[in-house]
């Protein structure tokens, strides 16, 4: 690694100095066999977070040294090697703050962001260039003449001319790249105004000419590199965080060997026929069939049941499903692309191809104005020769159409807007994976639920506990509290809540995949389902005690909400918006569900296929659909609706699928996002109006030739600073 | 007018200045952190005696 890096340092030490640097301290970090623990943050939002969080994991023995980062909503660790990622995420939940593991190796990658300061560089190199020279054009424009006019001239050249061929590289390298595949976009003006201008004020200074557009040029680099660092940064923040949510899930199982020992290994390098052993809370790698054990499975995040299904031996296991209670031997029968989990991401595939037809705003507005620039410049440079036969003046005036016409504001008409919407929306918890997410957002007109994982938190609670004698909640408390079963729980803390203590029992046994049994004065005493107990089953989620004597006692759940999601839904409502309800589990539970939150619409027991299809008769009739979902059923749907949201809860495969993922547990933020994202669409409406009425004033003075060079800088930048501030008003 | 030969070096070389400290700031990577530092500078953690 050292010896691979050293050539590069030295080939170039002005510019791969610094990160290479960053590198080789990370790689002796390692060497001193330190840990890099970094977890994000959703909740940080102030000083007191960020001084109370260091405070707490600096005050660890093991961490050597703790930073957060407020922008990024991160913290970055150093510590010993035998620190854990996990000790450190309840270190900081016990603060009261959520806390998300992510992977330090995807981070390291994305942590140097080598673009966005190379492109930073750049503006301020333009920057600086830009003021210099507008010092000496002002000089000239209040009254410079003859000999001192062209050293102003001559010096402007000096500083403009590397500075363009530094600072306006991405322009000219885009342009290029549009001209060779016989395309036209945004840069080929660009480059064609800097050029032109540049070249012009070269040919006037060397005639000891009165104009020159110097400091328009780097004015023009600076205002649109200005634009493209915004749009690059919020992007560049976005898919940072993007990649390192994917890098939560890490692929690992546990394979047993022939004589029966264990290996972990790579999910990529299992094969049909391995004997895989999945412990209770661990997911199934791959789909197979069970060989011993028995257990119950929770499949919410593949169907949308929330009810655990009895697992036993001969079952066939899907990839993706969660073992509960007792642990699982499986045998591989479909491994890798052959599993259902990756069938599900097929049909991801074919919805999305529908998504890409929505062109931006901004592309739109440059496929008329990229052909109308060239013609309006064409017309001036042909009209002027044709009329004073003086290629020179001709060519002035062109150069004058370009550099008016610039898509200064344009070009940051849209990114400052963006930079505003998206940041204001990552400080509510959500952030923007899609570039033209928030345009879509704002078209939005029906909003669509998933219901197990999205509107529910896809935790049970017991709802009947009052209906219960207390002697038999007690008993219920001994037996449930020692399983880790998701009803037991929910018992257990209902129980705990309403001030209950266990009641004396022994011998307490679990029995995989059935409940849990114990002894209470010589009489065995039973938790758990109700084939089991021998007991009626039930229409919603529910349990049965055994208390050894009488009839079974029920306890029944129901799946607890989300935070914020009744906000949400009545909010969303409120603004005018249809809202349905989508979901795979029983009927019984999603009328329940619907009629809690006042939803008028929904669909119980829906297979994935037909949620996709539902949310694709939306469309075809003209509705712009929102989908919120997060499990694997939903992600066709996902991609198949004009604009999607996950929760950072959900399965990898959904939020790849969605175009914004809401980092905390909190759904409030949605209905206000919508709300943010009109406001946002609104603003860069406004932006190319203002562009468009700078231009309708400013290109006539141009054509007919009024146009100094003052004129030019004085249209360019209030125009840019006009737009700017436009933008920041959505703050 | 002579006076432009020693005003244009100067205000070319500040201006060069002003890049250079730039630059610096850039590589030492005091642009990672915007909404922290601007935060951080209320807290009164270091007030007392500096960071060690």
């Amino acid at each position: 690694m050292t010896a691979t890096m050293r050539p590069t340092a030295s080939a170039c030490p002005a510019c791969a100095a610094a990160p290479a640097a960053d590198k080789l301290a990370a790689t002796a970090l390692h060497a001193q066999g330190g840990a890099q623990i970094a977890l994000s943050l959703p909740t940080i939002h102030c000083s007191a977070c960020i001084t109370k969080i260091e405070k707490a994991l600096n005050a660890h023995p093991g961490v050597r040294s703790a930073r957060v980062n407020l922008t990024l909503k991160r913290a970055s660790i150093e510590a010993d090697p035998d620190v854990t990622a996990q000790e450190m995420k309840t270190l900081v939940e016990a603060l009261g703050f959520e806390a998300h593991e992510l992977d330090a190796g995807t981070l390291n990658a994305t942590a140097n962001d080598r673009a966005g300061r190379e492109l930073l560089m750049r503006l301020a190199v333009a920057g600086f260039a830009s003021m210099n020279v507008m010092l000496l054009s002002v000089s000239v424009w209040s009254g410079a003449a003859d000999a001192t006019r062209d050293l102003f001239h001559w010096i402007s050249a000096a500083i403009a001319l590397p500075t363009i061929a530094f600072s306006g590289q991405p322009f000219f390298r885009n342009a290029w790249a549009a001209l060779s595949n016989r395309q036209l976009n945004m840069d080929v003006p660009i480059t064609l105004a800097i050029v032109l201008a540049v070249v012009t004020s070269l040919w006037e200074t060397s005639l000891s000419g009165k104009h020159a557009y110097f400091d328009a040029a780097l004015a023009l680099t600076f205002f649109l590199l200005a634009g493209r660092y915004l749009d690059h940064r919020t992007r560049a923040i976005a898919r940072s965080a993007a990649e390192e949510l994917t890098a939560l899930e890490v692929p690992r199982a546990t394979r047993l060997r022939a004589d029966g020992t264990e290996e972990i290994v790579n999910v990529a390098e299992l094969a049909v026929g391995d004997l895989l052993l999945v412990r209770p809370g661990g997911r199934m790698p791959v789909d197979g069939e069970i060989v011993s054990g028995t257990s119950e499975l929770d499949r919410s995040l593949l169907t949308g049941e929330t009810l655990p299904v009895f697992a036993a031996e001969g079952q066939t296991v899907s990839a993706g499903e969660v073992n509960l209670t007792g642990p699982l031997t499986i045998r591989a029968s479909a491994v890798g692309q052959d599993t259902s989990l990756h069938q599900m991401a097929d049909l991801v595939a074919i919805a999305e191809s529908g998504r890409s037809r929505y062109t931006s705003l901004a592309d739109s507005a440059a496929k008329l104005y990229a052909p109308g620039v060239h013609i309006l410049s064409a017309l001036a440079f042909v009209g002027w020769y044709l009329y004073t036969f003086d290629m020179r003046t001709a060519l002035n005036i062109a150069a004058a159409v370009l550099i008016i016409t610039c898509p200064c504001a344009l070009g940051l008409a849209v990114p400052a807007v963006t930079t505003a919407a998206s940041g204001k929306l990552f400080r509510r918890g959500m952030l923007i994976k899609h570039e033209t997410a928030l345009e879509r957002l704002a078209q939005v007109d029906t909003v669509v639920f998933d219901k197990t994982g999205t509107l529910t938190a896809g935790t049970p609670e017991l709802t009947n506990l009052a209906d219960i004698p207390r002697r038999d909640a007690e008993l219920a408390l001994a037996l449930a509290q020692g399983s880790s079963h998701p009803l037991a729980q929910a018992i257990t803390r209902a129980a705990r809540e309403a001030g209950f203590a266990p009641a004396p029992v022994s011998d307490l046994s679990e029995v995989p995949g059935y409940g849990t049994r114990a002894l209470v004065d010589g009489r065995e005493v039973r938790l758990g389902r109700a084939s089991w107990i021998g007991a009626q089953g039930r229409a919603e989620t529910a349990t049965f005690l055994d208390r050894g004597e009488g009839a079974p006692v029920a306890f029944t759940f129901t799946d607890r909400l989300r935070e914020g999601a009744a906000e949400a839904v009545q909010s969303l409502k409120d603004a005018g918006k249809d809202v349905y309800l989508m979901s795979g589990d029983t009927t019984p539970a999603v009328e329940a569900l619907a009629e809690r939150l006042g939803i008028t619409h929904w669909l119980a027991e829906a297979v994935p296929a037909d949620k996709s299809s539902r949310i694709q008769a939306m469309s075809a009739r003209g509705a712009k659909v929102l989908m919120v979902g997060d499990g694997l059923n939903d992600t066709a749907a996902l991609a198949a609706a004009h604009v999607s949201i996950s929760p950072a809860s959900a399965l990898d495969a959904a939020r790849v699928a969605s175009d914004i993922v809401l980092l905390g547990s909190d759904l409030a933020p949605i209905a206000s996002a919508c709300a943010t994202a009109g406001a946002a669409t609104r603003r860069i409406r406004e932006n190319f109006r203002i562009a468009t009425i700078y231009n309708i004033i400013a290109v006539p003075l141009a054509m007919a030739g009024l146009c100094s060079p003052l004129i030019a800088a004085l249209a360019m930048s209030a125009s840019s600073i006009t737009v700017s501030l436009n933008a920041l008003r959505l703050r | 007018m002579t006076i432009l030969a020693y005003l244009i070096p100067i205000s070319l070389f500040l201006g060069a200045l002003g890049l250079v400290f730039f630059v610096y700031t850039v590589r030492s990577n005091q642009y990672d952190d915007p909404e922290g530092d601007a935060r951080r500078i209320l807290s009164d953690e270091y007030d007392d005696h500096p960071k060690p």
